[in-house]
């Protein structure tokens, strides 16, 4: 295929997702269910993509995803109350002094500065995990990283109930969580922040250091006797991937406007691990697509199973509260078991693979139509 | 005299209580093409893994162009159980990780093919380059970089030239017949452009004919490359040929060394082959 | 604090210790066969205190709690058959991918089948006596609890050393593939390690939830984490490190607790898995491994 006719299929798909997101921002009240279920879905994509480059491109389990987003929410979310709101949300005990002048200060400053504050929440928040992540990665990634599974888990676990510990109330409001944060102006600028994210996730992939990466995930043997440090790059992935998983908790709770410490349970991070896992462990475009299929599927598509269900008046016994979770979680072990590369295995999504893809499914569909015909005319 | 690429001076390793390399010392010199050889479990791989800084030595020291890279003297509970000798003659720790140790400029193989196996040709062998990237990741993502990398792109494609795998650049590394991964795994060394390579094993699982194309190929890059090699082999047809000088390693000891000549003829080599007169002589 | 309460709360200490060391042992025998993290192994246990709180519904404790059990094992090693046993050759991250799958899976199943609202965990009538010392008292269960974890993992350790199993365990162990071409049932081993794995988390589980009175369907996520630390810390593969460790982390954060740092006790745990980590990674009875290139 010709890189031309490559680029202009790019264009129209940017072209078609834009005019798609347009059409929602315009018509938010008669799509809500859309509406909400995608800009989720390109939310978790970030978070799904970031866990893939630990997971999938360095061959490091990584198991904290929901722990940095926590703290990635909190941040942005301390950031994103407005002054008036912040006695109405503490209200149990006061916000603790310093925080509260430091936004009245930020709340004062310069006209230009207050459209910027939501990025400059995101990019803190996200460095804080990136701070948190390498003290983690100093211990655990010197010695074999089946320790980082649990260590990185138990570090989420323990970053939730501090986080809900009355000693905290001043900060983060304990258990009761932050509530009237501001969010997104539109649907375009989550779309806008996710990409450029993703992008620079990608960058960072396709650079000489997202080989050293691969190398380490396909042999850390050979990677070190090829000169790479493994401790240093893998600590490098370690730390982008979890600034980025928090940079998409922060969007998360600009998107849920409250939010509080049960939202970052360890079944937030199994979630993201069975979009990676249906989507490809490898693969970013595999990560982004599956990301917004299982939250569509979650959230939308599937919610009947939650519903009780009476066909023909007789109660299907099944269908009940929790159906669609246990659901999910069989297709998880059915992808890991049968399905090992997901959706797109290490791939990634090109437009000749798509042609090709579309190729072998028409000769497919082709070639049984004739064999029906044929047995027919038997 | 000629200059010492690689010393190894008094190695020990040892695990627990077995001694797997004892009081080993030897050298190479720059330009040398040097041959470890020996009977199956001799300690062959654990002197290479020794020197390249996989495991750390129990006693004794490696320099490599003069300077030492590795240095032990056992310690803790080592240091009770210690069977070796010349304890106490190091003092030093040294201790370069293997990644130091091919910046250094010293580049392996490995025994067992470990190709990076999912990935193309092209990229096993760019991922040498990776340790002489100068940007840091940040200006590497934002393709700050981008002059370096063309540059690393264009040494890449000229070494697969030279060493005939540029047509099969785009394929992954594990769909190569295995004479050709063989291969590979040399261009992949050499593209950290070492002074002296390590082989370990290259012509193993070769036929005759691929071995004797194998020859010609460590022939042509040491004088390409300028390089030194050392290596540890089983084809004593290949060994002989190509080798300047010979060490020869049986239960971790040094029994021999010299030119190809005087080890054909060394009567211990060739008992510790073909078995003693106590042994029943496989 | 007085010397009687100290006493009182090191009791509580020991006994909670002895549950966690139970489970400890589970993680640690998973991982010394097979290198894996059983993340399943934490909702195994939340799993036996269901079948409990079932068990105990229609059947008195003397019947109930063998049912328990094997109920229980047949759980541990339907998990092995059906998310480990098909992986065996695959890659680690694979089998780690699972292992969390499976884990997922039975806190959905059990989120779905019993509601994620807390259930009152049965009263054993006498495992919940009290007797006096003093100042000090406590139920028959908190002295149980030690002497019980002690003698099974005696029994246990014995049983290693001593019988074709446990030779069978030690060699696979030691090194799984060797161990394969010296004819010995790989998956009879690992089976059998399920079974003891699940058979301990089953006997824990009634210890540990006696003096918890509740079962929620993630009652099992932070126990379980804790005893993998408790594994790490007494050396992962050691069942005398296992049991050390699970002692020693159940019995720091109860004192944690008393002291009123409740919440920080949690956190206890994982800094103290970053400690053992950085300055003693291969735990306190832990072999130290040579890779082999």
């Amino acid at each position: 295929m010709k890189k031309q006719k490559k680029i202009a299929y790019s264009l129209i798909l940017l072209a078609v997702t834009f005019v798609l997101l347009f059409f929602l921002e315009g018509n938010k009240s008669e799509y809500g269910m859309a509406y909400t279920v995608i800009q989720k879905g390109i939310i978790l994509a970030v978070v799904a993509v970031s866990m893939n480059l630990v997971t999938g491109f360095t061959g490091l389990f990584s198991l904290g995803q929901a722990g940095f987003m926590a703290i990635g929410a909190y941040i942005t979310a301390l950031f994103l109350i407005p002054v008036d709101n912040i006695e109405g949300v503490f209200y149990i005990e006061p916000i603790s002094p310093t925080i509260l002048s430091m936004k009245k200060a930020i709340e004062a400053g310069p006209a230009w500065l207050q459209p910027l504050i939501p990025y400059i929440a995101l990019i803190l928040g996200g460095l804080a995990a990136a701070l948190c992540a390498g003290l983690i990665g100093i211990p655990v990634l010197r010695l074999k990283s089946d320790y980082l599974a649990i260590a990185t888990l138990g570090f989420s676990e323990i970053m939730r109930a501090v986080i809900s510990s009355p000693q905290m109330n001043r900060i983060t409001n304990g258990s009761y969580g932050l509530k009237k944060i501001q969010g997104f102006d539109s649907i375009i600028q989550t779309f806008c922040i996710a990409a450029f994210c993703i992008a620079l996730m990608i960058l960072l992939i396709r650079s000489s250091y997202g080989r050293a990466f691969k190398a380490i995930r396909e042999d850390e043997i050979a990677a070190e006797a090829m000169g790479i440090n493994l401790f240093r790059h893998k600590e490098l992935s370690f730390i982008v991937g979890s600034f980025f998983s928090a940079v998409s908790g922060g969007m998360l709770a600009m998107f849920m406007r409250s939010i509080d410490s049960k939202t970052f349970s360890i079944s937030l991070t199994y979630d993201i691990l069975l979009i990676v896992v249906i989507g490809g462990i490898g693969s970013v475009t595999g990560s982004v697509i599956a990301a917004l299929l299982v939250t569509m599927s979650k959230e939308w598509w599937l919610r009947f199973f939650d519903q009780p269900l009476s066909i023909g008046g007789v109660e299907i016994p099944l269908f009940r509260t929790g159906f669609r979770m246990v659901i999910f979680s069989i297709l998880l072990m059915i992808v890991v078991l049968f399905y090992q590369r997901g959706l797109m295995g290490k791939n990634e999504f090109s437009w000749v693979g798509l042609s090709k893809a579309c190729k072998k499914l028409k000769n497919k569909l082709v070639k049984t139509s004739k064999k029906g015909g044929n047995a027919h005319a038997e | 005299m000629p200059n010492k690429i690689l010393e190894v001076k008094d190695i020990t390793m040892q695990f627990g209580g077995v001694v797997a390399v004892d009081n080993l010392s030897l050298h190479v010199n720059k330009g040398e093409i040097v041959s470890l050889i020996g009977p199956n479990g001799a300690g062959k791989t654990t002197a290479f893994n020794v020197i390249t800084g996989v495991y750390q030595p129990t006693n004794g020291q490696v320099l490599f162009k003069e300077t030492p890279i590795l240095s032990s003297y056992p310690k803790g509970e080592m240091k009770k159980a210690y069977l070796g000798q010349n304890n106490g003659k190091y003092t030093q720790i040294i201790k370069k990780t293997p990644d130091m140790i091919t910046k250094l400029g010293m580049a392996r193989t490995f025994q067992n093919i470990r190709l990076f196996k999912e990935l193309t040709v092209f990229e096993n062998v760019l991922i040498a380059k990776h340790m002489r990237c100068k940007a840091n990741f940040l200006s590497a993502t934002l393709c700050l970089n981008y002059k370096e990398e063309r540059q690393m792109r264009k040494e890449t494609m000229d070494l697969l030239e030279i060493l005939g795998l540029s047509d099969v650049k785009d394929e992954m590394a594990y769909s190569l017949p295995y004479g050709q991964q063989r291969h590979l795994e040399i261009a992949r060394a050499l593209a950290t452009k070492p002074e002296l390579l390590l082989l370990d094993e290259p012509a193993a699982g070769m036929n005759p004919q691929e071995t004797d194309e194998l020859t010609a190929f460590i022939f042509d890059i040491r004088k390409k490359f300028n390089l030194s090699v050392f290596m540890i082999e089983h084809h004593m047809d290949l060994v002989m040929e190509i080798s300047d000088r010979i060490y020869v390693l049986d239960f971790g000891k040094l029994i021999a060394n010299g030119n190809p000549e005087d080890i054909q003829n060394d009567p211990k080599v060739i008992e510790a082959y073909l078995g003693g007169a106590d042994d029943d002589g496989e | 604090m007085s010397i009687s309460t100290f006493l009182q709360h090191a009791l509580t200490g020991v006994s909670l210790g002895g549950a966690y060391a139970l489970i400890a042992i589970g993680y640690t025998m998973v991982y010394g066969i097979l290198r894996l993290i059983n993340f399943a192994h934490g909702d195994i246990f939340m799993m036996a205190g269901y079948f409990m709180i079932f068990a105990m519904a229609a059947l008195p404790w003397q019947i109930a709690i063998p049912i328990v059990c094997i109920v229980t094992i047949i759980l541990g090693v339907l998990i092995e058959k059906v998310a480990y046993k098909p992986l065996r050759t695959a890659p680690r991250m694979s089998i780690m991918i699972s292992a969390i799958g499976a884990s997922y899976l039975i806190q959905n199943l059990a989120t779905y089948l019993f509601t994620a609202l807390p259930r009152a965990y049965p009263e054993i009538p006498f495992l919940k006596r009290i007797f006096n010392f003093g100042s000090v008292s406590a139920s028959l269960v908190t002295f149980i609890t030690p002497i019980l974890t002690i003698l099974l993992s005696v029994g246990l350790i014995q049983l290693i050393n001593h019988s074709k199993m446990g030779m069978a365990m030690r060699a696979v162990s030691k090194d799984f593939e060797t161990a394969q071409l010296m004819g010995i049932k790989i998956n009879r081993v690992i089976s059998f390690t399920f079974v003891i794995g699940s058979f301990l988390a089953a006997i824990g589980s009634i210890l540990y939830f006696t003096d918890r009175m509740s079962v929620t369907p993630f009652s099992g996520t932070l126990p379980g984490l804790k005893c993998f630390v408790a594994a790490v810390l007494g050396g992962i593969g050691s069942i005398p490190g296992a049991v050390v460790g699970g002692f020693a982390i159940g019995i720091c954060e109860t004192l944690l607790v008393a002291c009123g740092y409740s919440t920080f006790s949690d956190a206890f745990t994982f800094i103290l898995l970053i400690i053992v980590l950085l300055f003693r990674p291969t735990g306190l009875f832990g072999e130290k491994n040579i890779d082999k290139v």
